[in-house]
Formats: C-alpha cells, sequence, structure tokens
C-alpha cells in the first residue's frame, strides 16, 4: 500500500514576531479527513500555527501545500480552509440564521439554495427553533454550535478549530467531544483542532502533534503518544507518569538506590544519565503484573469513583510516585496512610529518556 | 441611621439647588415664549401667537433654511469621514501607538481660535465665503467629535470577527459593509445626533465664516441680529425651537448609544 498524498503539507514552518520565533521548523503532514489535534501549554505555537493556517499570519519560512497548491501566501478569503474561532466571532448584529449564510452568501450562491443548507446546518446543530435568535440570547454551548455551523457551511476542505470546547463546562465539554467528532465522521471534513487539555486530544483525534516552544516535539496516534511518548516533555505533558532517575551500568539499568530495572528499551553506553519512567496504571499489587519491584509507603490516598489514587514514599525518586489502582484491586487490599506496600510493573512497561 | 438620613436630605437638596440653577432660566424662556403680551416684565395669559409670528417672518425661515442645510451636510460629510477615521486610527493604534491628540485638537481649541484660524484660511485661498465655508467650518469640529463617539465604541470591539468575516470569503470592502459598520451602528448615529445638535447652535465659527449679505445667515447668527433690538418674544418662541431640536437630538443620541458618549 502506496501512502496517499496528505491533504495539507507543512514543510520547515517558522514564523518569528520581532526576534521571537513562535514557530521553528515545523514539518507536518494531514492527511484527507483526518480529526488532528494541535496540542501544547499556552506559548508552544499552536495558535500561531493555526492562525497561519488560516492565513491570518503569513509564514517567515517554509511551506504549506493543499492539494498540491502552495497556499502560503494566499489571503484567508480566498483559502478553502475555515477557522472557528476561540470566541466563536459570531457576529452580534446578525440573527443565527444569517450568521450561518454568511460565507455562503459570499460565494454568491442562489437564495433558495442559501436557504436549504442553512435549513439543513440548523437541523443538524438542533437550532432550527432559535433561527431568529441574536447571538447575544443565545447559551455558550449554542454558541458554540451556531460558530460551528457557520465555519461548516462553505464545505470547506479543511476546518481549523481554535479550543472549540474551552468555553464549555465540563459535562457539556465531554458531550461535544463525541458530538464534534461525530460531525467530523458525517461531513467528511479533515478537523485540525488546537486544544491545550491533553484529554480533549486523547479522546477525540486520530492523531496528535504535540509542541513545545514553537518546535514540535511527537506527531503520533493517541495510543502512541501515551504509551511510547518522544521524550520527557512529552511523557509528563500527556497523562501522568513517574520518573525515577538512573544510570546505565553494563548493559543494565539500575535506579538510585541501586536496584535493577527491567526494561525492553535497548541499553546505552556506561554510565549515561536516564530516567525511568512508568505510568500510574501499569503499577500493580500482584506479583504476577512483572519483574519489577517498587516498595513504598502510602503518604495519601485519593478515592475517584473509578479507582483509587495513592502517592507513595519510595527510595527510587524524591517525588512522590503516582499510582492508579482499580476499584476492585484497592477493595481487594484496603490501604491507609503509613501502610508499606509493594507493587509490580512489567518490563514492557518501562520507558526510559536521556535525563 | 439618622445621620445618614440627614446626609441623604442635604445631597437632594444640593442636587435640586443645582437643577434649578440649571433649568430654571430655560424654563422662564420656555414659559415666555407663550406670553401673550410679549413682555417679560408681566403674565398676560397663554398664547401660541408668537410662534406664529416666526412662520411670517421671512428672515428667520430663511435662517432656519440655512441652518438645516448646515447641519445636515456637514453631519453627513463628517460622520462618513469621522466613522472612517476612528476605524482606521484604530487598526493603527492595534499596530503600534499613534497620535491621537491630533486627531481631537479641533473639540479642544476653543471656537473662536478655530473660527480666526478659518477665516484667515479661507481668505488666503481666496474662497468665496458663503454657506459652503460655514459647511466646511462645521465638518472640521463635527468629524472630531464623530470620531471620538465611534473611538469609544471600538474600545470594546471584537475583532476577532471582522477576521471571522475575511475567513468566511468577505473582502476588506465588505467586511466594512456588512461587519464592521453594521456593528459600530449605534455609535456612529450617536456621533451623527450628537454633530447635528452641535451645528444647529453653533455661533462663532458660522459668524466668522459666513461671509457678508444676508443670504447665508443661520439662526443663531439671526437670533443674535434681532436680539440687539431687545429680546422679543419671537426670539423666545424661536430659542425654545432650536432648544427642543437639540434636546430631542441628544437624548435620541444616547439611547441609541446607552449613555456611551464620550466623557459620560
Amino acid at each position: 500500500m502506496t501512502a496517499p498524498q496528505p491533504l495539507l503539507s507543512i514543510r520547515n514552518l517558522g514564523k518569528s514576531f520581532g526576534g521571537f520565533a513562535a514557530l521553528e521548523d515545523v514539518s507536518l503532514d494531514i492527511r484527507e479527513n483526518e480529526f488532528f489535534a494541535l496540542l501544547g501549554p499556552s506559548g508552544s505555537g499552536k495558535t500561531t500555527l493555526l492562525r497561519v493556517l488560516a492565513g491570518f499570519e503569513e509564514p517567515s519560512a517554509g511551506s504549506l501545500t493543499l492539494e498540491g497548491r502552495d497556499i502560503a501566501r494566499v489571503p484567508p478569503n480566498r483559502r478553502p480552509v475555515n477557522l472557528m474561532f476561540q470566541s466563536y466571532a459570531l457576529f452580534p448584529h446578525m440573527t443565527v440564521e444569517r450568521n450561518i449564510a454568511y460565507g455562503l452568501e459570499m460565494e454568491r450562491l442562489p437564495r433558495a439554495e442559501i436557504r436549504q443548507r442553512v435549513g439543513e446546518l440548523l437541523e443538524i446543530i438542533q437550532l432550527s427553533h432559535l433561527a431568529g435568535r441574536k447571538p447575544d440570547q443565545l447559551s455558550g454551548g449554542q454558541k458554540q454550535r451556531v460558530a460551528l455551523a457557520r465555519a461548516l457551511a462553505r464545505r470547506p476542505r479543511l476546518l481549523l478549530l481554535d479550543e472549540p470546547l474551552g468555553a464549555l463546562d465540563k459535562k457539556l465539554r465531554g458531550e461535544m467531544q463525541l458530538e464534534l467528532k461525530k460531525l467530523q465522521h458525517e461531513f467528511g471534513i479533515t478537523f485540525i483542532v488546537v486544544t491545550h487539555d491533553q484529554e480533549e486530544a486523547l479522546v477525540m483525534s486520530d492523531r496528535i502533534a504535540i509542541l513545545r516552544d514553537g518546535r514540535l516535539v511527537q506527531c503520533a496516534a493517541p495510543r502512541d503518544v501515551y504509551e511510547h511518548p518522544a521524550d520527557r516533555f512529552a511523557a509528563d505533558f500527556i497523562g501522568v507518569m513517574n520518573f525515577f532517575p538512573s544510570n546505565f551500568h553494563g548493559g543494565a539499568l539500575v535506579a538510585r538506590n541501586g536496584s535493577r530495572l527491567q526494561t525492553d528499551t535497548p541499553p546505552r553506553s556506561d554510565g549515561a544519565a536516564v530516567l525511568a519512567a512508568v505510568r500510574p496504571e501499569r503499577l500493580h499489587l500482584d506479583p504476577s503484573a512483572g519483574e519489577n519491584r517498587l516498595d513504598g509507603v502510602v503518604e495519601a490516598t485519593a478515592y475517584h469513583g473509578l479507582d483509587l489514587q495513592l502517592r507513595l514514599k519510595t527510595a527510587l525518586s524524591d517525588t512522590p510516585v503516582v499510582v492508579r489502582l482499580t476499584a476492585d484491586a484497592a477493595s481487594a487490599h484496603p490501604l491507609s496512610e503509613g501502610d508499606p506496600v509493594t507493587l509490580y510493573w512489567a518490563a514492557a512497561n518501562t520507558r526510559v529518556f536521556p535525563a | 441611621m439618622t445621620q445618614s438620613r440627614l446626609e441623604l436630605r442635604l445631597m437632594l437638596l444640593i442636587l435640586s439647588a443645582v437643577f434649578a440653577f440649571l433649568y430654571i432660566p430655560i424654563s422662564v424662556l420656555f414659559a415666555l415664549s407663550f406670553n401673550e403680551g410679549g413682555l417679560p416684565t408681566a403674565w398676560t395669559g397663554f398664547s401660541t401667537k408668537w410662534y406664529g409670528e416666526l412662520l411670517r417672518n421671512d428672515d428667520i425661515l430663511g435662517a432656519a433654511r440655512n441652518t438645516l442645510v448646515v447641519a445636515l451636510v456637514s453631519t453627513a460629510v463628517a460622520t462618513v469621514l469621522g466613522t472612517l477615521l476612528a476605524i482606521g486610527v484604530e487598526i493603527r493604534r492595534r499596530k503600534g501607538r499613534v497620535l491621537e491628540t491630533v486627531i481631537f485638537a479641533p473639540m479642544i481649541i476653543p471656537d473662536i481660535v478655530l473660527a480666526i484660524a478659518l477665516l484667515s484660511m479661507f481668505s488666503l485661498i481666496g474662497v468665496r465665503m458663503g454657506l459652503q465655508t460655514i459647511i466646511v467650518s462645521h465638518v472640521v469640529f463635527n468629524l472630531a467629535f464623530v470620531c471620538a463617539v465611534v473611538r469609544a465604541r471600538l474600545r470594546n470591539f471584537d475583532w476577532s470577527i471582522v477576521e471571522a468575516s475575511a475567513d468566511l470569503g468577505a473582502s476588506a470592502l465588505t467586511t466594512l459593509r456588512r461587519v464592521i459598520v453594521p456593528a459600530l451602528l449605534p455609535a456612529i448615529i450617536a456621533g451623527a445626533l450628537l454633530a447635528f445638535t452641535l451645528s444647529v447652535d453653533e455661533f462663532i465659527i458660522a459668524f466668522f465664516t459666513a461671509g457678508a449679505g444676508r443670504s447665508s445667515i443661520t439662526l443663531p447668527m439671526q437670533i443674535f441680529a434681532m436680539i440687539r433690538f431687545g429680546v422679543t418674544p419671537e426670539i423666545n418662541a424661536l430659542a425654545t425651537i432650536v432648544m427642543s431640536v437639540s434636546f430631542i437630538a441628544l437624548a435620541l443620541a444616547q439611547r441609541v448609544n446607552r449613555g456611551a458618549l464620550p466623557g459620560q
């Protein structure tokens, strides 16, 4: 199978404001029909990248190719790309209906067709009954849906979404995450979503690109990003990770207290300072779980309904080790503060990063 | 409790005194315009005959027509230019500072200075003076006021809707016409109404730039000419009308702009 030509090809993209490099040497391929997430802390350049893609900023270096056409210098109103703004940016003086129709009117479509397409979109976002309302008479969730419908109305090749769920409360976010994914599937439009919420990125997207200080750290499917983070930053940014300062001695990974840690990763040169790492949910009370053993004392427990989170004081690191036990495991072995505990994990789940 | 009640009463008293100070002269003018005898010293009964007299006075009617022409034309021109100026200045300001004081100078410079300056300029370039020079002069200060009102509105303007418009395929001109101007419309109307009221009762600048002859006399100038022979009842009636027009326009301006006039 040959790799299909990507819909959007970003090559060595750079953008600087004055002396500050907001983006440096970013290369990404976005595939047709993909739900792609740009993830990073604030200041990582993810919003700048989105604005470059939308055409509001001109790249300082590199190229942007959409379906074989160079669009780096094409103004926003001539790109087959639409952006859903973080603030929604609905036109306050227009009704819901007029807001959605705006982009279609710019295409000079016949009135009947505009009316029909707006009607369809209103039905999809389930706001037909509010078509005549002005934006300031809508709730946050309703505004969000209108903004989405307006951006989808022109059937862009690529839809950019800037923190689309940022202004919603937690419960509504969960619903809208699935809703967005469903809509993306129905419309068959490629989505690029900017988010700082790693959980949101994991749930919604087909692939995730992690940015830090304007550089691409990793680009992979959610599972790969979570299970095989490219570096310490990615490991720490996505989910929770326990780090153990270690060294390589004669091909073996040795923790700072002298105990040997088993790992699948190929050994590095002798004396190399590294960080061994393991996810909280990979630590188990059951000795059959794996070759690695960790002794500690319970410092704190936190009940989360589905699971029990423990913080352990161990000899392996200064920071407490975080453990997530399933509700079943936790009820089989009641633990409280001050109890000694021994945990096990498999060699396959030990990650190794340069210190 | 009692002390705060006392304070409240005192404040109400002061407030009433200030309002009385402000509005008693206007009330006197208003009342006298309906005084049948026409003398400021004695009330002889209610009558609207002085308003009728006004309508038969060709000088006054001509001046009223001139005032309307000056106010309407200068307001229209100043509204368009002032709005564009406000938008342009705000766009520049977002990219770095501009010298805003320069724009508002016509608001701050004393009218008499502006009047002399305009008169000197018109004489220097040899323009024939008349209604046209009054109109140009009124545009000068009206533009600054319209610009100030619109800029006040632009301070909390959501610029992302401008980007949204471009993103949805609109050109810069379409965005101006369909997004920026409609979103600013309350402020633009308020600015226009303010400019209109300022223009209707402006005296000094009109007086200096009107040139010779009766053909370009405006209402305030007409009143000034009449008043040299004493306050006649017609003047009271005329002043009442001018005041009502200004008051209504200002009230409208405040209502459309929800009280967001500069300095309020």
